[in-house]
């Protein structure tokens, strides 16, 4: 057996550089004759900019050059990847995205201008001195005030806010309303799906370079996708052919979504660096990134699940605004469509489905993907209403999900909203939650609880999700502007050591020690002969990059590819050596032996064979032993699992404290057990810090109310409980080589429901009928929910 | 931020002599200053390090009395302050550690920032402050947020505890900032009890003088359960509204009289 | 100004400005870019290091302040060998970091719990990191590692 193949838990081999302070971010990038920016950014939310005068900053000490819009006229505005198509078949409505405010403020946070200085202090102080001459507007900020006739316009020259009114499917849409009228049971829920800000550790950083020799640009950035920025900055924004841009993504410090798009900085430190010919860095603080990188979710519902009289759902429609900010982000118009509508299913069998959403422009910060990324949204919804559900019809919410649930014998299983799920078995992660968070006991600890003055509940929640973004001809057909392909170059050298160039990036995921234990297993050797380079266009074949958990289900299949076309050359390699038949070679612990004989030759012997081929089959194959792939999958892939929260309610203040948290998901095959725990982990801490304490608010006037750390309320460690994980359900993918699903959003998308089902059980245990409460639950929203 | 000249003098006559200059302002242990200066919204010409005068720092008790120099870390006072447990432990719930070994209680009582935690000691022990030209009773010294009887350039020394019977803390965390976003400070003395609220009213620390009453009278949980607290002056926020605040007053203020017991 | 400070054992030193922050310094002026700055209103912990034994925001004190002081970095954390510490072998072990970007502060900050009191509970740990915010892990795994680097058993941890 190889050493730390595939299902064993080696250490990272990437935590040494981060524990002793190696680590390689952006920000600690610095180049030779750099200079800094500051950018003016709007502090008001909408307003018409009359002038701009920067002739006294121009003049201060150390200013290289004050930019406006002005300077941006030759090039474009950032580019949206998913144009959505409404119900009436039309596009939807796509405003410019400039760099630089043209003649409008549409956001706080928007840039209005941009410093370059030797200093950050020169640069800052120079901003002050720029003199603004604004009209106020006001504020669009209520989505459904926004999309009223009459409403203020964020973009003039559209018809109005809204982007597109999207029904799914609008072929169903009578036979769903059908359904509810001869429903024996309803039940409808509105709820909010708070905006977040996803507030990786590590705040975005540009520094572009350009290098005036060979008329070439390099952006370093923070970057889940060096490949995808390389190709919408240089195609779109700039005009810089590929071949002449270099974007490198080195140590990044999480993502979470909000490090995949393609943002005004990158292309503005490109842009300055070679206007200058010297090098311009930004760095951003952690106050301009809650007003300038994109916001995650802010969808406000309503849904509705329809029952015949033996408690079996019938039908399910929903209607959504989701808030789009100010502009489309890069892929923001997919996220409320495509990753949301096609999961409203759940893991059920509802045969009839609904789904609608009006994407409304407001002046508030742009919103995109976050950790989940519509399947959240979706998720919530659902859970929610189910579990309101069980509580309307008096029935065990576990039996009713149960009574649901598509059945483990009817996978491949096609929903009414247009995927189909390969596998899965949701009765079992059910069954494996249910006893390991010990559900037979809680009556017990809910008495234990009581005697001390407190509320005990439990909160169960089922989830889907669709991963490994997914068939570029399908998605191709649903309005996206990319190929969601991935690549891997597997290069053996002469020596048997084994370098991969991959297009997914790792910015916490672990790819440098999971990827090399999938060609461990595959050849026989060590993983640490295999090294993994990632984050680098100028090394790396083109690659889409990593968010929708779809690196090792698209990239690691990537490399499984390229690996296969290794060996099957490495097998003609050995029979030339050992003067067989290709067909009886085997490879089995980096041997190649003839089947049925002692004769073999190592991995090493071969790979040496491949360099120096003196004795080598030169007339029918090439010397080397490097081959590259580009996989694209044939479907999403579909985890699922059963999350199930306990907590307690302090009556006189209403502060929740999650005892309790277990997290049982199907993840088809696992390749290192260590690292997706680690991911649950960090998902559900995620989930609770949306559940029970995130909030990105604005005033009516558009103000950021939670601008800072100081009213944004991140999960700490006396938030999060200890959290039991278990993925020993396992329904391998059918369609990817190595049967997995993908593990990074899970905890994100399956924990918000169960927090908030599980105080609704505490409160209605005892005494309080309340129905809902809209996240985050702080301690005034439960106390006004008790006390109402 | 904007530039300044760093000056560190070594006795509170220098630091005095140095704040003297237009502009000029003491800098203690900068936990709140230096966030503020970050977003340029402070621009001293001069900040006066009172970090390294020797005078200012440490616990002392004496004669019922605990004594706390004026820029003595919170770590400090909540390892020192055994004589005055309840003081100990409110300083051992300020901030995060990083933030306990850096600002002082000097720098909390001269900001009184309305969610800040030392306030509400010094206001419910009738604390004296004293500075270097006088000493001020806590009852004049808290004058509404951000505001005290300080004059420019005087510095906060010391601060001056009556040691209670029996005193109790109850921070309420806001979620975000972990600062007060109500906190009570019950304390018993052999006159009367005092009872102080922070986090929860638009005019700062204050003393809740029906709950003192009911108190003095009758120290007991139950001694409250009859009154309200008017919610009209609360702090209303995103974390919280008025009426919340009331209530948390009105909670926490048992929960304390409860954890003297 | 000229500021000397010993960093991890060596006499350093630089120029700064009055408002030069101890982080800024140790970054720019030393190359010492293992100190992180995740935030810039002292919540976040990132720019944790020790001055004089003490654990302080780096990005929240003037260098000016710590002139003469003992400065303690993440980069001073192995053990002289160049092998990791036992609290960062401990992070490893247990996988308590994934993006690494907060690591060198929770590391400095468990040095100071840990040399304070030895064996802490589950809670006094969650308490001790009040002031370092984590976005990738939950928090599991690294109080488990503080836990381990305490020479405490692990698997009596809870949930696990």
């Amino acid at each position: 057996m190889p050493k730390d193949g595939i299902g064993a838990s080696p250490k990272r081999r990437e935590d040494v550089r981060f524990l002793t302070g190696k680590g390689r971010y952006t920000d600690d990038i610095n180049l030779n004759g750099q200079l800094y920016v500051h950018f003016l950014r709007a502090d008001v939310a909408h307003a018409t900019i009359n002038s701009i005068d920067t002739s006294a900053a121009e003049g201060m000490p150390g200013v290289a050059h004050v930019f406006t819009s002005k300077d941006f006229e030759a090039v474009g505005g950032l580019p949206c990847g998913w144009q959505v198509t409404d119900k009436h078949g039309q596009p939807m409505q796509e405003p410019k995205h400039p760099i630089i405010a043209e003649g409008k403020i549409r956001h706080v946070g928007e840039i209005v201008a941009a410093v370059v200085a030797d200093t950050l202090g020169n640069a800052r102080d120079a901003a002050e001195a720029i003199e603004l001459d604004l009209t106020e507007l006001p504020a669009v900020i209520d989505m459904k005030k926004a999309v009223q006739d009459g409403a203020t316009k964020v973009h003039d020259d559209l018809t109005s806010n809204l982007c597109y009114d999207w029904g799914f499917v609008e072929e169903n849409k009578a036979a769903v309303d059908e359904a509810f009228e001869k429903a024996s049971h309803v039940t409808t829920l509105e709820l909010v799906n708070n905006r977040l800000v996803a507030n990786p550790m590590e705040p975005r950083v540009a520094v572009g370079d350009y290098a005036q020799h060979d008329d070439s640009s390099t952006l370093y950035t923070t970057s889940q996708n060096p490949h995808v920025i390389r190709l919408l900055m240089g195609a779109f924004v700039l005009g810089i052919p590929e071949h002449k841009l270099r974007v490198v993504a080195p140590d990044v410090g999480g993502g979470f979504g909000t490090k995949i798009f393609h943002y005004a900085e990158e292309a503005f430190c490109t842009f300055a660096a070679k206007q200058l010919r010297r090098p311009v860095k930004w760095t951003s603080s952690r106050s301009e990134a809650f007003m300038s990188d994109a916001h995650g979710r802010d969808h406000v519902s309503k849904i509705q699940i329809a029952l015949d009289a033996d408690n079996n759902f019938t039908a399910l429609r929903t209607e959504t605004y989701a808030n789009m900010g100010a502009y489309l982000s890069t892929f923001a118009p997919s996220v409320p469509t495509w990753l949301h509508g096609t999961l409203m299913a759940g893991n059920y069998r509802t045969p009839l489905i609904y789904v609608n959403v009006k994407a409304v422009f407001t002046n508030t910060v742009p919103v995109d993907a976050y950790r989940g990324a519509g399947r959240p949204e979706a998720t919530y919804q659902l859970e929610r209403c189910v579990d309101k559900c069980a509580r309307e019809l008096g029935v065990d919410p576990a039996e009713l999900r149960r009574q649901n649930f598509i059945k483990p014998d009817q996978f491949p299983y096609a929903t009414p909203v247009a995927v189909e799920y390969d596998t899965g078995n949701y009765h079992a992660t059910l069954d494996k939650a249910l006893e390991l968070a010990d559900v037979a006991g809680f009556d017990a600890r809910a008495a234990e609880s009581k005697a001390r003055g407190k509320l005990r509940g439990l909160g169960i929640s089922n989830y889907i999700e669709a991963c490994g973004i997914a068939p570029s001809n399908l998605v191709g057909q649903l309005g996206a502007r990319a190929g969601l392909y991935e690549s891997a170059t597997v290069r053996v050298n002469a020596t048997g050591g084994i370098v991969v160039m991959t297009g997914s990036h790792s910015h916490g995921q672990g790819h440098e020690t999971t990827f090399p234990q999938v060609i461990a297993d595959m050849i026989g050797i060590d993983a640490s002969q295999v090294e993994i380079v990632h984050g680098d266009t100028a090394n790396t074949p083109m690659g889409m990059g990593t968010y929708g958990s779809r690196s090792l289900a698209v990239g690691g299949s990537a490399m499984f590819r390229a690996t296969e076309k290794i060996i099957n050359k490495a097998k003609k390699i050995a029979a030339h050596l050992l003067e067989a038949s290709e067909t009886d070679i085997e490879l089995k612990d980096g041997q190649f032996s003839v089947s049925g004989t002692d004769k073999s030759v190592a991995w090493g012997d071969v790979t040496l064979a491949a360099y120096v081929p003196h004795n080598y089959p030169l007339d029918s194959i090439e010397p080397g032993l490097e081959e590259t792939a580009f996989y694209d999958p044939a479907n999403f892939t579909y985890p699922s699992g059963t999350y199930i929260c306990e907590v307690e309610v302090d009556e006189g203040t209403g502060k929740v404290d999650v005892l309790n948290f277990t997290a049982a998901d199907d993840f088809g095959n696992v390749v290192n057990p260590m690292i997706v725990e680690g991911q649950v982990h960090g998902g559900v801490g995620q989930g609770i810090g949306q559940a029970m304490l995130e909030n990105c608010a604005y005033d009516e006037d558009g103000q950021l109310l939670s601008a800072s750390y100081m009213d944004y309320a991140m999960p700490r460690a006396s938030d999060i409980p200890m959290i039991t994980v278990d993925h020993s359900c396992q329904t391998p993918c059918t369609h990817n080589p190595l049967g997995v699903k993908g593990c990074g959003e899970a905890g994100a998308i399956g924990s918000p429901p169960a927090l908030v089902n599980a105080v609704l059980d505490a409160l209605n245990r005892n005494g309080h009928a309340v129905d809902h409460i809209d996240m985050p639950l702080s301690p005034s929203r439960v106390w006004s929910a008790m006390n109402s | 931020m904007y530039n300044f000249e760093f000056v560190k003098p070594s006795s509170v006559d220098e630091a005095v002599a140095a704040l003297r200059d237009e502009d000029a302002q003491p800098l203690s242990g900068g936990q709140t200053l230096i966030p503020t200066m970050k977003q340029r919204l402070n621009q001293p010409s001069k900040l006066v390090s009172l970090t390294g005068i020797a005078d200012l720092v440490g616990v002392s008790s004496s004669g019922g009395v605990l004594s706390v120099g004026g820029a003595t870390p919170h770590a400090t006072v909540a390892a020192e302050a055994g004589d005055y447990p309840a003081l100990a432990a409110l300083a051992g719930q300020i901030g995060d550690p990083a933030v306990r070994n850096r600002g002082t209680i000097g720098g909390s009582l001269a900001n009184n920032d309305p969610a800040a935690c030392y306030p509400s000691a010094a206001l419910a022990s009738g604390a004296t402050i004293v500075t270097n030209a006088r000493e001020i009773a806590a009852d004049d010294y808290f004058q509404g947020m951000f505001t005290t009887a300080l004059d420019e350039g005087e510095i906060i020394t010391g601060v001056k505890f009556p040691i209670p019977q029996a005193a109790n803390y109850q921070k309420f965390e806001q979620p975000a900032s972990r600062f007060a976003l109500t906190g009570v400070f019950v304390a018993k003395y052999a006159d009367g009890v005092r009872v102080a609220v922070t986090g929860a009213s638009n005019d700062g620390v204050f003393r809740w003088t029906e709950a003192e009453e009911a108190l003095s009278a009758n120290f007991s949980p139950n001694a409250i359960s009859g009154l309200t607290v008017a919610s009209d002056d609360m702090i209303s926020d995103l974390h919280g509204s008025a009426a919340y605040r009331a209530n948390l007053v009105k909670v926490l203020t048992g929960r304390a009289v409860a954890a003297c017991a | 100004m000229k500021i000397s400070l010993t960093v991890n054992g060596k006499t350093m030193s630089g120029e700064a400005e009055g408002r030069t922050l101890l982080s800024t310094f140790l970054r720019e002026e030393l190359g010492l870019t293992g100190t992180h700055i995740g935030c810039d209103t002292s919540q976040c912990g990132a720019c944790t290091v020790h001055v004089n034994g003490k654990q302080v925001k780096s990005c929240t004190m003037f260098v000016a302040e710590a002139d003469g002081a003992d400065v303690s970095t993440i980069e001073g954390m192995a053990n002289t060998d160049g092998s990791l510490g036992v609290i960062q072998q401990a992070f490893q072990d247990h996988h308590g970091l994934q993006c690494g970007f907060c690591t060198p502060g929770m590391v400095m900050a468990a040095a100071s719990l840990l040399e304070k009191n030895p064996k802490p509970s589950e809670a006094e740990i969650r308490h001790h990191l009040e002031g370092n915010i984590c976005r990738c892990t939950g928090y599991h795994n690294i109080v488990k590692a503080i836990m381990a680097a305490s020479g405490q058993e692990v698997p009596a941890v809870a949930a696990e």
